[in-house]
């Protein structure tokens, strides 16, 4: 129903068990910090793996959402739920002002242009008294789902994390195979011959654009809410280039892989930690590797093994 | 062969270790953490010695019975990971208490999840007077210093011998803002006036040039550094480069002898600045410093890293006196013991723990002594003046801590 192949049904399964089981294994907040990034990563690919758009301000639209989610929450008081929307909110109307300008150049302009907004947005946050500067916002509260289930509880919190990234990770994936999904390929593949079947290409990259900003805020917000805090971390251009990351280790292009990305990525800070700021330089090394060795990411490797789609 | 003589002789080693083991997993134990900056600009004020200095803690304290585990990692100076690394290491590593913690933001953060999962958090690091204030609670202890007690030290000994007009350097966080507003409160209440204040970003700034420059054309006659550790250091060296210390007195509010063994003696003599320890002060703070050398030959602790070790050794007698079971299960009931047992320890000397978790000690005001007068490796200070520990913090009332009042 969600354009599923076989082999992609099998793997949407196996992602599914995963979810349900690995909090009965792992640290549950290391797998929300893992999920709100996966989630991140697939909002990043959805305009890089099938527009061919490379964005690299994407922790600008992350940041965002994640201030606000977390004002709405602290100061405001309003509920979970609300507060993400409103994170993802800003993620997208963020994205209307910076697409409408950066969609009009194509590959290292149109990465440098979004660099260049993410940047004046670090600016804007470092400086804008609500965001506290170098404290961000702290203290934030998880508050209650729908004013009734407290998610104070890891495991509480880990379910609305786990539902709310199912539900964009299956809202990506319809995006993508649908007819506008198909569109955004053609442009992808060909843009001038898009254009010449008479396709506006232009109105589909920005709502793509504006689409992908808006889920990254929805993980923002989410993050904010698991941790308690917003700060300059998020909007930091580390973050963009963590994603950009995330997304080429796990498989760009691939509908899994992103997630795959961001559990080797996060896994490597949450595990190496001892190691303290030589995480960096592992991380330098592996996508060197990356690069060299398999192209395509983990989960873009393994497709082109099997011969499969993921 | 090789192979199977290794794994035999591996076998014997383990058939001799691991009933060692089981023999330690018997007894309880209590786990410090050690949460601090070990790769930014605090990395020498605080960092791998303040480690060594609850460790020497944990070696003075002696068994009682349960065994002490020391781990560490590093904040960055970021809040978020502050919060992270602080979450994991109470829900998943079994961390009992973190110390240190210095950078107000991050302290805040870590102290915020401290109370959530009622652990405890022993803080020496951080300047905010925020942690014994507004966000104090039952689970916090802020033990060395704060912005207050720095600004009454030497802001005030600074006015008194002249310096009434002052420009301000700050960092852009929670403590820089509070040290220059705290300083400018002094000032104004001594008859000076503060002419002005540039803030620069941290941890991001390296180069002070543009803000030196600012307060060169303000006329102030102090130069105010509302900043510490590596960006201190930097803008004393900067100053001096641009002459900016022939017209202006500089006026650290927060430095440590690290700090001053990162200048030198030629850059630094003269200054006056404030720390609640000196390795040279007495007998006592002279036999903690002996015992501390074994480990870390070529260093002398600051006032962070002695509080490391005076707030660790404190805990562990609570501990020691509650039992480690009461210890571990109720992170807030051994905050109220270390507040209700008076300290004493050999950095510190006789204290106290006031009820807001701030930590009582006599402020010491130093100047830096020329190249001239030194006499031995680190001997950098005179003292110039001792306030009291009753005189030298917030006033109780003052501080808005919600504990005070139930």
């Amino acid at each position: 129903m969600f354009g599923f192949s076989k082999e992609q049904g099998i793997a949407f399964l196996l992602l599914l068990i995963l979810v349900v089981v690995c909090p009965f294994v792992l640290y549950p907040v290391f797998l929300m910090n893992v999920l709100c990034f996966a989630l991140l990563a697939c909002a990043f690919n959805l305009l890089i793996g099938y527009v061919g758009l490379m964005s690299f301000g994407h922790a600008a639209y992350f940041g965002m959402g994640a201030y606000v989610c977390a004002y709405a929450a602290k100061v405001w008081g309003l509920t979970p739920e609300v507060c993400v929307l409103l994170g993802g909110i800003t993620g997208g109307l963020l994205g209307v002002v910076f697409g409408w300008l950066a969609i009009r150049r194509q590959g290292i302009y149109f990465a440098m242009i979004t660099l260049a907004l993410a940047q004046m947005n670090y600016f804007f946050c470092l400086q804008a008294p609500f965001t506290h500067g170098e404290d961000g916002i702290q203290q934030v509260p998880r508050g209650a789902l729908f004013g009734i289930f407290s998610l104070a509880n890891d495991r509480a919190m880990y379910v609305f994390i786990a539902v709310l990234f199912l539900f964009f990770f299956l809202l990506i994936h319809r995006i993508v195979h649908s007819p506008f999904g198909q569109v955004l390929k053609a442009i992808r593949e060909n843009e001038p011959r898009a254009t010449s079947l008479g396709y506006r290409t232009d109105d589909y990259k920005l709502i793509a654009f504006i689409l992908s900003c808006f889920i990254a805020g929805i993980a923002g917000g989410a993050k904010a809410l698991v941790f308690g805090i917003a700060t300059l971390t998020d909007v930091n251009f580390e973050t963009s280039g963590e994603i950009v990351l995330m997304t080429l280790v796990g498989g760009m292009g691939t509908i899994f892989g992103p997630g795959v990305g961001a559990l080797v990525l996060k896994g490597m800070e949450n595990y190496l930690a001892g190691i303290g700021s030589w995480v960096t330089v592992v991380q330098g090394c592996i996508f060197v590797v990356c690069v060299l060795a398999f192209r395509r990411g983990i989960i873009g490797e393994i497709g082109a093994r099997l011969k499969l789609v993921l | 062969m090789i192979a199977r003589r290794s794994l035999l002789a591996g076998s014997a080693a383990a058939a001799v270790i691991a009933p060692r083991v089981r023999a330690q997993g018997a007894k309880p134990r209590i786990k410090l953490g050690v949460l601090n900056d070990m790769s930014g600009p605090y990395r020498d004020t605080g960092g791998p010695l303040s480690i060594t200095c609850v460790q020497q803690a944990v070696q003075d304290f002696g068994d009682h019975g349960f065994a002490v585990d020391v781990i560490n990692a590093d904040h960055g100076n970021k809040p978020d990971q502050g919060a992270s690394i602080a979450r994991r290491w109470y829900d998943e590593d079994g961390v009992d208490v973190i110390l240190d913690v210095p950078t107000s933001s991050v302290a805040l953060a870590v102290s915020t999840v401290t109370k959530e999962k009622n652990k405890v958090n022993l803080n020496s690091g951080a300047g905010t007077v925020d942690l014994t204030g507004s966000q104090c609670n039952p689970n916090t202890i802020q033990w060395t210093y704060d912005v207050y007690m720095l600004a009454k030290s030497t802001g005030g000994a600074m006015v008194k011998s002249g310096g009434d007009s002052w420009f301000f350097v700050t960092a852009d966080y929670v403590f820089g803002q509070q040290l220059a507003s705290e300083g400018a409160k002094f000032v104004k209440a001594a008859g000076g006036k503060v002419l002005g204040e540039t803030r620069y970003p941290f941890p991001a700034t390296n180069d002070f040039s543009s803000f030196l420059l600012q307060a060169q054309t303000s006329g102030a006659k102090v130069l105010g550094l509302a900043n510490a550790g590596a960006d201190t250091i930097n803008c004393i060296k900067q100053a001096a480069e641009f002459g900016l210390t022939q017209r202006m007195k500089l006026a650290a509010l927060l430095m440590f002898i690290s700090d001053v063994n990162g200048l030198g003696l030629q850059t630094a003599q003269g200054l006056t600045l404030t720390e609640s320890f000196y390795w040279d002060l007495n007998d006592r703070t002279r036999a903690f410093s002996a015992r501390l050398k074994q480990k870390a030959p070529d260093v002398r602790a600051d006032m962070d890293q002695a509080g490391c070790y005076s707030a660790a050794l404190h805990y562990l007698k609570a501990v020691a006196d509650m039992g480690v079971a009461n210890a571990k299960a109720n992170g807030a009931a051994v905050v109220a013991r270390m507040k209700a047992m008076p300290t004493d320890d050999d950095a510190f000397g006789k204290g106290s723990v006031r009820e807001d978790g701030r930590g009582m000690f006599p402020a010491y005001l130093f100047e830096v002594k020329s190249p001239a007068e030194s006499q031995a490796p680190w001997d950098y200070y005179k003292l110039i003046a001792t306030t009291p520990a009753g005189e030298a913090y917030r006033p109780l009332a003052e501080g808005g801590c919600p504990l005070v009042h139930t």
